[in-house]
């Protein structure tokens, strides 16, 4: 059997990263704004890891505007469900894999 | 010296302690695996429902409800004979057309300083829990929540309206249950998902009052009252209790 270590994605080894990622899974699309109420982060925080799920492509960025003030919302790829999961998984295995 | 003994008992110590840092290692993994999972588990939820709800607000709703419901049963018995209150035309009951309008415009009052009372006093409490509970009260959780409550509530509001216009007053009591019962559901989505079975026990409520028309102002008084104060008694005591 695989080491279950090695199939955790190393990307959510960050708990904001991991954040980010599971609000996405359950909503459409959210924007800077609330992820930053819900996580409780600062903007420069927040805007780092999101660069980094974007660079991985796991989230898809569409800014916009309301009125003047630029609105930028998020969105979870297929490809950031599908490594989400595969890293749901690999958590669930090494639970398992102690008892 | 026995040395091949004390190399044998050099390996078993090694042995040992190595399959014990190995068992620590991976408590602590599992640890920090356990504690990921709770992570999501609560950004989900946190994320998609509203949950500062308070149950209170249920109570102080139900409350302003019967209190609603006392003081226009009163009106209604100081405006109709008594020998004729089995007759619930309303337009029947009344002494003659005057004293009609003054009874409907009364009744509507009421209507309306119950709900303003409930939707205050509701709103106060909730926000009072909100803050407590430092989650914003006014967010893209909350505005899914508010509008999926309020679409039922405003159909069934106009749907009312025209039965008002009908003169069918006895389909105002009923109405008022199942579009609010419908309303609970729908919102049930998005906050604390238990209000969906008050939705469910409203509509089953206004149903049954379609049919007995002459219970209106008791089917109103179970469901907006006392039904209210015991889903926000329930909802205290498994929630609020312990904070």
């Amino acid at each position: 059997m695989k080491n279950p270590i090695s199939q955790l994605n190393k990307v959510f080894e960050s708990r904001i990263r991991l954040g980010v990622m599971s609000i996405l899974m359950v909503n459409e699309s959210v924007n800077f704004n609330d992820l930053k109420q819900m996580l409780e982060l600062t903007d420069g925080n927040l805007a780092s890891h999101l660069t980094t799920l974007e660079e991985q492509g796991f989230i898809q960025v569409t800014k916009g505007f309301i009125g003047r003030k630029t609105n930028t919302t998020y969105t979870a790829t297929k490809a950031g469900q599908q490594a989400f999961k595969d890293h749901l998984t690999a958590l669930e295995n090494m639970i398992k894999g102690v008892k | 010296m026995d040395w091949p003994k004390l190399w044998m008992k050099i390996w078993w110590n090694q042995s040992i302690y190595l399959t014990l840092k190995h068992k620590v290692l991976f408590m602590q993994e599992n640890q920090t695996s356990l504690d990921a999972l709770q992570d999501i588990k609560q950004m989900m939820e946190r994320s998609s429902r509203f949950i500062s709800l308070s149950g209170w607000s249920g109570i102080s709703a139900g409350l302003a409800a019967l209190a609603g419901a006392f003081i226009a049963n009163s009106r209604m018995a100081h405006y109709i004979p008594s020998n004729q209150q089995s007759d619930y035309s309303l337009r029947g009951m009344a002494v003659n057309q005057s004293s009609y309008y003054d009874l409907l415009i009364e009744l509507i009052a009421i209507a309306i300083g119950v709900f303003v009372i409930a939707f205050v006093t509701a709103f106060f409490f909730t926000y009072r829990r909100s803050v407590s509970k430092n989650t914003p009260i006014w967010n893209s959780v909350s505005q899914r929540m508010v509008w999926n409550a309020l679409l039922p509530i405003l159909v069934g509001g106009i749907v009312i309206l025209r039965v008002l216009y009908l003169e069918s007053y006895t389909l105002v009591a009923p109405l008022c249950l199942i579009f609010y019962g419908l309303a609970l559901l729908n919102a049930s989505k998005y906050t604390l998902g238990e209000i969906r079975w008050l939705g469910y026990a409203q509509i089953v409520l206004g149903l049954i009052n379609l049919w007995n028309p002459g219970w209106g102002l008791v089917c109103w008084s179970i469901g907006f009252g006392v039904m209210h104060i015991v889903y926000g008694f329930i909802m205290w005591w498994k929630y609020e209790r312990a904070d």
